[in-house]
């Protein structure tokens, strides 16, 4: 075993570093009876350590990949329609079939890929921040904590599907109200996870400190509160990404979601449902790759929650 | 005791207050001209004012929230636009195959994610308990309508053992009510059994490593008796808590799976009533199932003090 090397930064360091390392070199090398720890590191080493993570972030990615370069993955036009070659069995030509208008699945499919990843993420950004805005004021001013909980009590007694339903129609079809509908129906669960980490952290000393040391409110909330809410509010955002996404789907699947114009993976699967007997096809893709999907973003959410609090995971 | 339970049946008025008050003031929120809207691209400016006469949006919004609430206390909860039907009679005319579905669904999901959770936390840390929790991960994320399918093409279209879609009441006969509702049963207990599996393995986790089990366990109480008697009645509080917050999934859910198994529910309903812009409907529906929804809770509160007599208020 070789000394570690040591950078003297005086003479007087350098002549203890010297002396210290004469010992080292004059005991006797012990004999190697465990085996020295392998360091994890790079990529390999992180996907060991958390293969979760590892796992969901690379589909996730894929899926990032798939919907960004979509027009260069051998798609066609995923609106055009072509009636002399309905219902066509997957082929070669036509990897995933095609649809009853004669619209290609596969490009379908991948463009699809568009519509959700960007409801699933923006409905995370946005009941995020939402979320995050109204949980640290109801942490923060007592006297609106009573007003805001019972509304989001009011709000999380409406089952969030139902609540999406009746905004969409009360609104046109557009991924942007598909969006906010969504987001509407997320912010209680997001507000109440924020305010009870607010309500712990209060308490902690570090807080305590703050004040002792004539920290105004709003620096205590932006330096000492805030930060530490980012943790669960990243696992919670992957999994209110993942429950966005389903969302999504079923609204598009019942007609209430993204205008039929759009391929969504609700609406190809909502254009199948009448066939899906005899042209199961049609269904599956579009299923496949939404399971797919939301698995690994709920992959991603768990491998967070395990690595970011270790306390937490252990109860769920 | 009493008091508690006058208190608590009081305190969900306030909430089904604020439930109605946004259910309402969603017509009032929403953006555009929700008259506009509904009444569809086609129609004419005539029938778009006679809809928005008949919602109510050309009188004030306290005075029409006023009207409103005291039809709902009533048992009114409007009248249909394409039907003409009050939508309480509407709702009256569909519940059974909603009920018939929930309550399978309810009771299926129970029996079978309790005993899958406690054999986890038994097993913590195993293949048997990485297995299970893997297929709660999955329960979780794949929608109900892709189990829907799933489950349909296997079992009905390819082994034959089960009709495909519909509904039998169950007034004729129990056997084949039963048989059209183990499909959607499944399909839509999928995310519950996930949900319930997941908190029972984790209450069970900890009331495991009290000193009483290790105590009942030299006493030589079987693994049976140890984890069904001893420990899951005092992990039983938030195993009921989850059952009756997972309800939001079940009513949510039973939307899509009545759509995927043409079973002529209220989720039909809901689904009809959104392709022909039949608000005063899905209002209805909405808001009923948010009462139901409170009132589930209600119940699952008022029995912690039954499972846990240590609870007191």
């Amino acid at each position: 075993m070789n000394p570690p090397p040591v950078i003297a930064a005086t003479t007087a360091d350098a002549f203890i570093t010297a002396k210290a390392l004469d010992r080292v070199t004059a005991a006797p090398d012990l004999p190697d009876l465990l085996r020295p720890v392998a360091p994890r590191r790079g990529l390999i080493g992180f996907a060991r350590r958390h293969p979760a993570i590892a796992v969901g972030g690379a589909l996730v990615l894929a899926m990032l990949l798939i919907a960004v370069f979509a027009p260069f993955l051998g798609t066609v036009d995923p609106t055009a329609l072509a009636p002399a070659r309905r219902t066509r069995e997957p082929s070669a030509a036509f990897w995933f079939g095609t649809d009853m208008l004669g619209r290609d699945i596969y490009s379908r499919v991948l463009y699809g890929a568009r519509v959700s990843l960007t409801v699933g993420f923006s409905v995370a950004v946005l009941a995020s921040v939402a979320g995050l805005t109204i949980g640290l004021v109801s942490g923060f001013m007592r006297w609106a904590d009573g007003i805001v909980m019972r509304v989001m009590d009011g709000l999380m007694s409406i089952p969030p599907i139902l609540l999406a339903v009746a905004l969409m129609a009360l609104t046109r079809g557009s991924v942007g109200n598909v969006i906010t509908a969504i987001t509407i129906a997320e912010i209680p669960r997001v507000s109440r996870l924020v305010r009870s980490v607010v309500l712990s952290l209060r308490e902690q000393p570090f807080v305590d400190a703050a004040v002792a040391a004539g920290t105004r409110t709003p620096m205590i909330i932006l330096r000492h509160i805030l930060p530490n809410t980012l943790g669960p509010m990243t696992v919670q955002a992957t999994y209110v990404c993942a429950s966005a996404m389903i969302v999504e789907a079923i609204l598009s699947f019942i007609g209430a979601g993204t205008p039929p114009t759009v391929p969504s993976w609700g609406n190809i699967m909502a254009e199948g449902r009448a066939l899906w007997q005899v042209k199961p096809y049609i269904v599956f893709f579009p299923a496949a790759f939404l399971s797919v999907t939301v698995l690994a973003v709920n992959l991603l959410g768990d491998g967070l929650r395990d690595a970011l609090d270790p306390r937490m995971a252990k109860r769920l | 005791m009493l008091t508690y339970v006058i208190r608590r049946i009081l305190a969900t008025i306030p909430v089904m207050a604020i439930v109605a008050l946004f259910v309402f003031s969603l017509l009032y929120i929403a953006p555009g001209d929700p008259a506009a809207v509904i009444a569809g691209d086609q129609a004419t400016p005539d029938d778009v004012a006679r809809i928005r006469a008949s919602l109510g949006l050309d009188r004030p919004f306290l005075i029409r929230f006023g009207e409103w609430s005291w039809q709902i206390l009533h048992g009114d909860l409007g009248t249909s636009i394409f039907t003409n039907l009050p939508v309480a009679a509407m709702i009256a005319q569909r519940i059974e195959p909603t009920l018939s579905l929930m309550a399978v669904t309810l009771a299926f999901a129970v029996v079978v994610a309790v005993p899958i959770g406690v054999v986890a936390a038994w097993q913590a840390d195993t293949l048997v308990d990485r297995a299970i929790m893997a297929f709660a991960v999955l329960g979780f994320s794949v929608p109900v309508f892709v189990i829907g399918y799933v489950l349909a093409y296997v079992f009905a279209l390819q082994l034959d053992w089960l009709p495909v879609q519909g509904y039998t009441p169950f007034a004729d006969g129990v056997a084949p009510w039963i048989a059209n509702l183990i499909l959607p049963a499944l399909a839509l207990g999928s995310v519950y059994i996930a949900l319930i599996a997941r908190t029972t393995r984790a209450a069970m986790l900890e009331v495991l490593q009290q000193d009483y089990i290790r105590t009942a366990r030299a006493k030589g109480i079987g693994p049976a008796g140890l984890l069904f008697v001893h420990a899951l009645k005092n992990a039983a509080v938030p195993i009921v808590t989850v059952i009756g917050i997972g309800m939001a999934l079940l009513i949510g859910g039973a939307v899509v799976t009545e759509t995927v198994f043409a079973i002529p529910g209220i989720g039909r309903l809901t689904v009809d009533a959104i392709l022909r812009r039949d608000y005063p409907v899905i209002q209805g529906v909405v808001l009923l199932f948010s009462f139901v929804y409170v009132i589930v809770n209600l119940a699952v509160d008022l029995t912690y003090t039954v499972l846990d007599p240590r609870i007191r208020y």
